[in-house]
């Protein structure tokens, strides 16, 4: 049950990979068998820690982007200058073992009784703790109608491009390219702003609830938009990865 | 210095607090705003840890590891939980 594994004491344990998944040029997917995993909640996240040699430790935290009964999964964007994500991106490889907490967070997730319509704006790889939601939402048979519109640079930087592609019944995806469009794309091209969000959000009287996940500026920019657009503060959830890439 | 929000250190909260801390509602000391944890702003490469308010940026939480213990400063919140 997911109320249970909110409880009791977190405590750091060895996860093994299973297998990594190429993404994009710079983002894997990572599958993980985890002994002792009590269970999730879509939207939740897990901490990372890295030991090197002579004993400095490295945490990271990392949105789990697998659905709740599906075996955790992670989606890394690998960070020219991070220290932990470039040894996720690159040298991990199944049979490797990973040290692991979680999950965490009761924060930014949703289950189907708190209903909808849903909302998720995604900037990068923001994408990844709505894809648990989306995933979780079509594996219980909610009805609930979703509206995803999610920034990226490229089209070749949109992470799940295929899963995107064929979206459950009841679910519209909206893609937005911030840096460079293919000829004939028939989405949107730009920074998500007012004008755009006015085409693709639920108007207030739906009570929609709104998750937007991203870097730092592109939640800042997008959750305030939506609250001076009449979204309640507390209907608009918010994770911020901090930093700038990605959208 | 860019911001993450509260649930970004739910892991260290989890940790210090021993049990899940996002969703406990927090009252700001100094302008008496309350939120739940997991939408205050964490300051997370300061030396240490630092969680301000959203609403007046008052410093309401600070964490700081030193070898194995972590200290905590609670002292610009009027309560927690």
């Amino acid at each position: 049950m997911a109320g249970t594994a909110l409880r009791g004491r977190l405590t750091w344990q060895v996860a093994k990979v299973l297998a990594v998944a190429v993404e994009t040029a710079s983002v894997r997917t990572i599958m993980l068998d985890v002994p002792d995993w009590p269970g999730h909640q879509a939207g939740q996240h897990v901490d990372i820690r890295l030991t090197d040699e002579d004993g400095y430790v490295a945490e990271r935290s990392y949105s789990i982007a697998s659905a709740p009964g599906e075996p955790v999964a992670l989606t890394v964007e690998r960070l020219d200058d991070g220290e932990v994500s470039p040894y996720l991106t690159d040298e991990l490889r199944a049979g490797d073992e990973l040290e692991l907490r979680g999950p965490i967070g009761g924060y930014f997730v949703w289950e189907p009784e708190n209903g909808g319509p849903l909302l998720l704006l995604a900037g990068g790889s923001g994408i990844v703790p709505l894809r648990s939601i989306l995933r979780h939402r079509e594996r219980t048979g909610s009805a609930v109608p979703v509206r995803l519109l999610y920034s990226s640079r490229t089209l070749d930087d949109v992470i799940y491009r295929a899963e995107l592609d064929k979206p459950a019944a009841g679910v519209e995806v909206f893609h937005t390219l911030t840096r460079h469009q293919p000829p004939g794309w028939s989405g949107y091209a730009g920074r998500v702003d007012a004008a755009l969000l006015a085409e693709v959000v639920w108007p207030t009287s739906m009570t929609p609830l709104a998750y937007v996940c991203g870097p730092t500026n592109f939640v800042e920019a997008v959750s305030q938009t939506l609250v001076q657009a009449g979204y309640p503060p507390q209907r608009v959830k918010t994770e911020r990865f901090g930093g700038t890439g990605g959208t | 210095m860019d911001a993450v929000d509260g649930n970004a250190i739910g892991g260290l909260l989890h940790e210090v607090f021993g049990s899940e801390m996002t969703t406990t509602v927090s009252v700001c000391g100094t302008c008496g705003t309350a939120r739940q944890v997991g939408e205050l702003a964490v300051y997370a490469h300061a030396p240490g840890t630092v969680v301000r308010c959203p609403s007046c940026d008052n410093v309401l939480m600070v964490f700081v590891k030193i070898h194995d213990r972590t200290c905590v400063d609670l002292m610009g919140l009027a309560a927690l939980g």
